[in-house]
């Protein structure tokens, strides 16, 4: 099965953009986990972590709130403030 | 050296100094907008991701906003008018203030009343100086502003919306800004905020056209609530950093413009100067000869 293709944009930057193979954040209704083939999907995201599973150590930063798309394996997480660091350097792409 | 000759040295000089500090501000204005440019390419990514998802919502579930929903009769249109914290910008103020005066005449000719909201201190002495009355300003931060402004702006005008003209707020919101189109153009935009016309199109709902049937989490209603707000903050940020982009193209300009003129007026005292110093020559070599020749026919 192919990688999510992530993209974590803040307000003001592209924070970080890259393949994963999970991503969990916090939704309204709970913690949400994204793994490729998920079904299109917006979420609303409250304030927390998002972690991102890259095969290696997995990266967590915090935001403010926002949201997130799922749509064929591309994931957008959209928030107004990330917290990015403890964010190792995003990878190629 | 003669009177004449030392005024028009003296203004050439004074001249020469003041070329010096505008072609400082020139200098400093063309590294900030090259920065002001990157920080409106870096937030396209947000706001075409918000976007998209409000175009999606907004073309899968039939959900009725608040922030979408057009007011029956209109009384009350609110005006953010973004503009800048100094002069020395050639007539980037003077433009966006003047296209906002044509919406004021458009606004008070379609029965409504005009409200406005101001950023800049440019706009807030335009109106403090006419004694009108102005809703709400916000300034200080013209050049760069931050998204925290940008996030204050629009919950007080959402704000404002959402009260609509009976509790004292308003039934539209539009902006008027300058979009940056290049180095050379500036645009003044006039565009409706409120209420939102996020849907480009309408075509009909298929996977095919673009946008997947999404799921919603917790539901179509509830995304919207979150998506509209921040869809507004990123259009007023996207505002103020074009407005800021412009304001220091515009600075650049007007800054060149001026280093161009001192010097042309510096040639110009420099010739009057030459001229003066060549004519006190010639009269002083005609007042020799012509006392020597005196003198000779005098023996």
């Amino acid at each position: 099965m192919s990688a999510l293709q992530v993209e974590l944009v803040a307000a003001d930057r592209k924070v970080w953009e890259g393949e994963a193979t999970m991503v969990s954040a916090r939704s309204i209704d709970g913690d949400l986990g994204i793994l490729p083939g998920h079904t299109p999907v917006l979420a609303v995201l409250v304030e927390g972590d998002v972690t991102i599973y890259t095969g290696g150590t997995p990266q967590a930063v915090t935001i403010d709130g926002g949201f997130l798309s799922v749509d064929e394996d591309k994931v957008v997480v959209v928030a107004d403030r990330v917290d990015a660091g403890s964010l190792s350097a995003p990878a190629a792409g | 050296m003669g009177a004449q000759q030392r005024e028009y040295r003296q203004r050439s000089r004074s001249v020469q100094s003041t070329k010096k500090i505008t072609r400082a501000m020139e200098l400093i204005a063309a590294s900030r907008v090259v920065k002001a440019r990157q920080r409106v390419a870096e937030t396209t990514p947000y706001a075409r991701a918000i976007t998209r998802a409000a175009s999606a919502v907004a073309t899968h579930a039939d959900v009725d906003h608040p922030l979408t929903t057009k007011r029956e009769q209109p009384r009350r249109a609110g005006v953010l008018v973004v503009t800048s914290d100094r002069g020395l910008a050639g007539a980037y103020a003077a433009n966006v203030l003047k296209r906002s005066e044509q919406l004021r005449e458009l606004v008070e000719e379609s029965g409504m009343e005009f409200v406005p909201f101001l950023t800049g201190r440019k706009a807030e002495s335009y109106y403090s100086f006419r004694n009108r009355p102005f809703e709400d300003s916000w300034s200080g931060f013209s050049d760069s502003p931050t998204f925290d402004v940008a996030q204050e702006i629009s919950e007080r005008l959402i704000g404002e919306f959402t009260k609509g003209t009976d509790e004292g707020g308003v039934d539209e919101i539009h902006l008027v800004y300058t979009r940056f189109v290049n180095m050379v153009t500036q645009e003044v935009q006039v565009t409706r905020l409120l209420p939102l016309e996020v849907v480009e199109d309408a075509a009909p709902r298929t996977p095919e056209n673009g946008f997947p049937l999404y799921e919603f989490e917790p539901d179509a209603a509830e995304v919207l609530d979150a998506l509209l707000p921040r869809y507004i903050t990123s259009r007023i940020w996207n505002a103020l950093l074009q407005s800021a982009a412009s304001e220091l193209a515009a600075r650049q300009r007007a800054m060149k413009s001026a280093t161009d003129n001192a010097e042309e007026l510096i040639k110009t005292y420099t010739r009057l100067a030459n001229q003066a110093r060549q004519a006190e020559i010639t009269q002083e070599i005609s007042e020799i000869v012509g006392g020597a020749s005196a003198l000779a026919d005098a023996k």
